[in-house]
């Protein structure tokens, strides 16, 4: 199981690398996506994977931590999921005012 | 207590007046100058209330904890020699709020004036009382920037913002050195508090660190004092008003760079460095203050040449390094700030009065204002050392300590002459101001009929043209007991005996004075005519000037050397500058891992749940393919990406993390949506146009990207499953998890943890998401589609062609008719999409849900109708108003936080119960209840903001196309 994650993990980042690297700002967005996603993993991945186990404890009985997945990666990602939307719309944005104010969606506001 | 709480309210009321200052009217002349002068008296009161306190080597303290941690506190501490200054600063400044009032012309914004006027007070308060010495070096930064302001006042004159700069850049850079050198002594003394450090001098003369140390301290002081070599920036800071140059550049401000000296006179002196560094400094800008003073043709730039001499000495005074030396430094700061402060105010009438500061215009003024002439006199003879005026005292302590043999060198012999020099140029400029503006021919040609200012302008020179008399006739009886709080304070057991009389005897001391008196009176007579008619600025030295020297070094850094790194290694395209920084991150990933011998063993698929591997296959084509189509089928793109999304949304679902799921899923849907509002603005991309023009080298780069791409994947591949194979250790999550129950009162940790444990990062999160959706919108509202992206979209005209052949239908009836359907059924579903947002914001505490989850839920309630009816259609019928859910949210947030204040805890400390509700039952009643509602509300005015913000475009470029229609028509 680690290891199917952990390859796509690699491969969420290695395509969004490859975008990010592209000329076009669509591209790059859909980079970001894909290495946002990727990078969600990675941190969620840190407390390591385990089924049927949720951070969520039983009121009135003594919680053995052992018995829960670990609740911080996933307070860590769960905010980073949102930060991620807000950046996205930022970018999408930025990208379409300079594709209006240039007249082309090369990342350099000019094609090379 | 009371006094304690009094040093509080000292520091506080100056910041409190700047900012209440700054909001006046900005013709308000009057109410600015009652509050500042308001402010300014109540400080003189509460200084002087203190004076009880700090008598005889006492000391007020007031201690706040800052960050205990790194041993900082935010230390009030006033003893004597700090109530001197502070009776300085807050008197001076109240008389020059008075002299401002009428100094300034209606003309003038005076807001911005007295905001930073009372702000530098503050600054400077803090400056003189802080009790530890971060704080100290955080205040002194305050009074440079202050300073900065201050002589930048009228930005429209190139001469006021250069010289507001070099002062700003040489006192920055001083001031910097300054906070490393008082680290170094904390670091010493093994406290930054002032007192423990005072306490430690033997300890820190000795150590290795102590001329480094020394050094750093020296520039620091020696730059806001403008020493040489570092005094050209205050001749230049004579751009201000002349109230600013009065209070900051002689009287206060300047000054804290010799308060410094004397401040660690107890740690740092009596080592031969300190008398080299600082004896070489201070005699070189005593007589080169002094001599420079004489050729000036500007009123201002003598006093402020002056200055700097006067500076000089002290700083001379205290490199000797006696208690004898260090008494009469002291004496004369506060000397030096009556006359001086005086002085510059009479010049500014002067200037006021006849619109020009030039002495070879001005002449024979005393017919026309002899009350002020009067008073610039004594002034003028305080600052030349004349007996009978407070100058001559500290002069003549001067001298009797220049005789004395301290460091037996080169410099030390040298000091009885060039004291008697100097003290001859300063009777040949103090008689050259008054002699050429009031006394000689009337004037002819001035810009203003001279004439006596308004009495209250001059009554601030008035009175410390009395203090110089007062003090210089009978000192003992006046200033005696307030110097000698000021000199215990330094200097402690130490203190000498020392006699305030003016009547010494005839001594060594005398004679000198006798001398510097005759041979700058004949000094001047005989260079009188040539300085009638000489270029400004001294012969021979004319040529050489600091302030040149300090541009060509600017330009060289700021724009030689600048353009030069920016040429040869600066690039403005991004892909190179990306391509750089994720190059530089893989490398940084590997170093480590190479250099401690990183061995990730063999893969192994142990424990593989085929339906999980097959889920992943999907989501490594979907990654794959959605890098492949990325440039030329965005749209299927966008929904590989959302196969990607969906991927790692049930990844989280099968591991356990069935929040993560429930927002990844949300946020999933608005992203898909946003992505296609923007699809619409991008242009039309055809693969097979663009392959005609691929180079070889395009194809280079691409491999080479691609080959850093697979590294990168790979890499990350591997360190993701080398930590997931490894054991877990302990981490914090496990308190967490034990105390999320019994602490914070819900279930659901990762809810907790968000509102609750970590609920500060969670409001700087909210805070970001709102600024990014205000961003949005602003960016939006200046928003100009490319030229081709304003006609219909290809869809929407072969609908209407579709409409316009048939006779039954109307144009535009098939775009709004054909999602009927599921318009209808979103809709419907707007309610019900209401009820589940509030079941998931309610059950978030003890269940997945919470404030993100609910807010997204129910942004995508109104982007429904918003996809359903069309973007006017709910604006006729709903008014959502994201910006206010955005402001509620973080209002909401920031005040549940405040609330625990009132209740006496830390910020964002939360309190829950249970409450037994009828007929639902136990629900739980936590404050954090509140602040997820703050979190709920930003999130959907945030979300809700970006989306509409962008679908308006399509009405705005509608709008567009019918004006760009009509006009052609016409």
């Amino acid at each position: 199981m680690e290891l199917v994650l952990a390859i796509g993990i690699g491969v969420m980042t290695g395509s969004g690398v490859w975008l990010l690297l592209r000329p076009r700002t669509y591209q790059v967005i859909i980079g970001l996506l894909l290495l946002s996603y990727a990078v969600n993993l990675f941190i969620f991945g840190m407390g390591r994977l385990r089924m049927n186990v949720p951070p969520v404890v039983e009121p009135g009985v003594p919680v053995d931590p052992a018995a829960f997945t670990d609740p911080i990666p996933q307070a860590l990602v769960l905010t980073a999921i949102v930060i991620g939307f807000a950046t996205t719309a930022l970018f999408l944005v930025v990208l379409l005012a300079s594709r209006g104010l240039t007249g082309t969606d090369h990342v350099d506001g000019r094609e090379q | 207590m009371a006094d304690e709480n009094l040093l509080l309210l000292l520091l506080a009321l100056p910041f409190l007046g700047s900012i209440l200052a700054g909001a006046f009217r900005s013709n308000a002349r009057n109410a600015e100058a009652w509050l500042a002068g308001a402010v300014a008296l109540c400080g003189l009161a509460i200084t002087i209330y203190l004076y009880p306190a700090v008598d005889d080597g006492g000391v007020v303290r007031r201690q706040i904890e800052w960050i205990p941690s790194l041993g900082l506190g935010f230390t009030l501490r006033m003893d004597g020699f700090a109530w001197m200054f502070a009776m300085l600063i807050t008197g001076i400044g109240f008389l020059v709020v008075l002299y401002a009032r009428y100094y300034m012309s209606p003309a003038d914004p005076v807001p911005r004036f007295f905001s930073f006027l009372l702000a530098f007070m503050g600054a400077m308060l803090g400056m003189v009382i802080s009790g530890d010495l971060i704080l100290l070096a955080v205040f002194w930064e305050l009074t440079s920037i202050f300073s900065f302001l201050l002589i930048g006042y009228w930005y429209h004159n190139a001469a006021a913002r250069d010289g507001a700069r070099m002062a700003l850049t040489i006192t920055g850079v001083g001031g910097l050195c300054l906070l490393v050198g008082l680290m170094i002594i904390g670091h010493i003394a093994g406290s930054y508090d002032l007192d423990v450090v005072l306490a430690a001098g033997d300890k820190i003369r000795a150590h290795d660190l102590y001329l480094p140390a020394l050094i750093l301290i020296c520039m620091g002081a020696l730059t806001k004092s403008a020493q040489f070599p570092f005094h050209f920036w205050l001749p230049n800071a004579m751009a201000a008003p002349t109230p600013v140059s009065a209070y900051l550049h002689s009287a206060t401000m300047v000054k804290a760079g010799v308060f410094l000296l004397a401040r660690f006179f107890p740690v740092l002196a009596g080592t031969y460095e300190w008398f080299i560094i600082l004896a070489f400094a201070g005699m070189i800008t005593l007589t080169l203050g002094a001599y420079f003073a004489i050729f000036q043709q500007d009123l201002k730039g003598l006093l402020a040449y002056s200055t700097i001499s006067h500076l000089g000495l002290i700083t001379t005074l205290l490199s000797l390094g006696s208690p004898l030396a260090a008494v009469a430094a002291i004496f004369h700061m506060m000397n030096h700030a009556t006359f001086k402060a005086s002085l510059f105010m009479a010049a500014g009438i002067i200037d006021h009065e006849t619109g020009t500061r030039d002495m070879r215009r001005l002449s024979g003024l005393f017919a026309f204002m002899p009350i002020t002439a009067t008073l610039a006199m004594v002034a003028s003879a305080a600052m030349a050392g004349v007996p009978l005026l407070n100058g001559f005292l500290s002069k003549e302590m001067f001298f009797a300590e220049a005789i004395e043999t301290h460091a037996d060198s080169f410099l030390d012999r040298a000091l009885p002459y060039v004291a008697t020099v100097a003290g001859a140029f300063s009777v040949v400029y103090s008689l050259r101001f008054i002699h050429t503006v009031f006394f000689g021919p009337k004037p002819v040609d001035l810009p203003h009929e001279p004439h006596e200012p308004p009495h209250w302008m001059r009554f601030p020179i008035e009175f410390l043209v009395l203090a110089c008399l007062v003090v210089g006739v009978i000192p003992g009886l006046t200033v005696g007991p307030y110097l000698h709080t000021a000199v215990v304070a330094v200097l402690g057991d130490a203190t000498p005996q020392y006699s305030l009389a003016v009547w010494h005897g005839l001594n060594v001391p005398l004679i000198m004075s006798v001398i510097a008196l005759i041979g700058g009176t004949v000094l001047y007579m005989l260079l009188k005519r040539y300085l009638s008619r000489c270029e400004e600025g001294p012969p021979i030295f004319r040529r050489l000037k600091g302030q040149r020297i300090f541009e060509r070094i600017l330009v060289t850094l700021s724009w030689r050397w600048a353009r030069f790194v920016e040429g040869n290694l600066g690039t403005r395209r991004l892909q190179p500058q990306l391509r750089l920084l994720v190059v530089v991150a893989f490398l940084a990933a590997l170093w480590p891992l190479f250099s401690a011998g990183f061995n990730p063993g063999l893969p192994s698929f142990d424990g593989l749940d085929p339906v999980f591997g097959m889920m992943w296959a999907v989501g490594i084509v979907c990654a794959l393919a959605a890098a492949y189509q990325a440039k030329y089928h965005r749209l299927a793109a966008l929904i590989l990406v959302g196969g990607a999304g969906i991927v790692t949304c049930l990844t989280f679902v099968w591991l356990s993390a069935p929040d993560l799921a429930l927002t990844q899923l949300l946020v999933e849907i608005v992203t898909t949506v946003l992505i296609l509002l923007g699809l619409r603005w991008l242009p039309k991309r055809v693969e097979e146009i663009d392959a005609v023009g691929v180079t070889i080298t395009a194809r280079l780069r691409r491999h080479r990207d691609f080959a850093i791409a697979t590294l990168c994947g790979a890499g990350i591949a591997m360190i993701a499953y080398a930590v997931m194979t490894r054991p877990v250790v302990d981490t914090i999550g496990d308190y967490f998890l034990e105390h999320a129950y019994s602490g914070g009162g819900g279930t659901n940790v990762v809810n907790v943890i968000l509102v609750d444990f970590r609920s500060f990062d969670t409001m700087g999160e909210i805070a970001v998401l709102g600024v990014v959706a205000l961003t949005v919108f602003a960016l939006l509202r200046r928003f100009r589609p490319a030229a081709d992206s304003i006609e219909t979209p290809e869809q929407q005209r072969i609908q209407n062609a579709y409409d316009d052949a048939q006779p039954d239908r109307e144009t535009g009836d098939t775009a709004r008719e054909y999602i009927m359907v599921p318009s209808i059924i979103m809709n419907w579903m707007f309610p019900v999409i209401i009820v589940l947002a509030a079941y998931l914001f309610l059950r978030g505490h003890d269940l997945p849900g919470g404030g993100f989850a609910a807010g997204i839920t129910m942004a995508i309630g109104f982007l429904l109708q918003y996809l359903a009816g069309g973007t006017r259609w709910v604006e006729e019928r709903l008014r959502i108003l994201p910006v206010r859910w955005i402001g509620f949210g973080l209002l909401m947030a920031a005040a549940t936080g405040m609330g625990s204040w009132f209740l006496g805890y830390p910020f964002l400390t939360t309190y829950f119960q249970y409450l037994e509700v009828p007929l639902i039952g136990k629900v739980p009643a936590a404050t954090a209840l509140l602040f997820d509602l703050g979190v709920f509300s930003l999130v959907v005015g945030a979300v809700v903001l970006v989306l509409i913000a962008l679908a308006h475009q399509s009405i705005r470029s509608y709008r567009v196309r019918e004006a760009a229609k009509a006009t052609e028509e016409a």
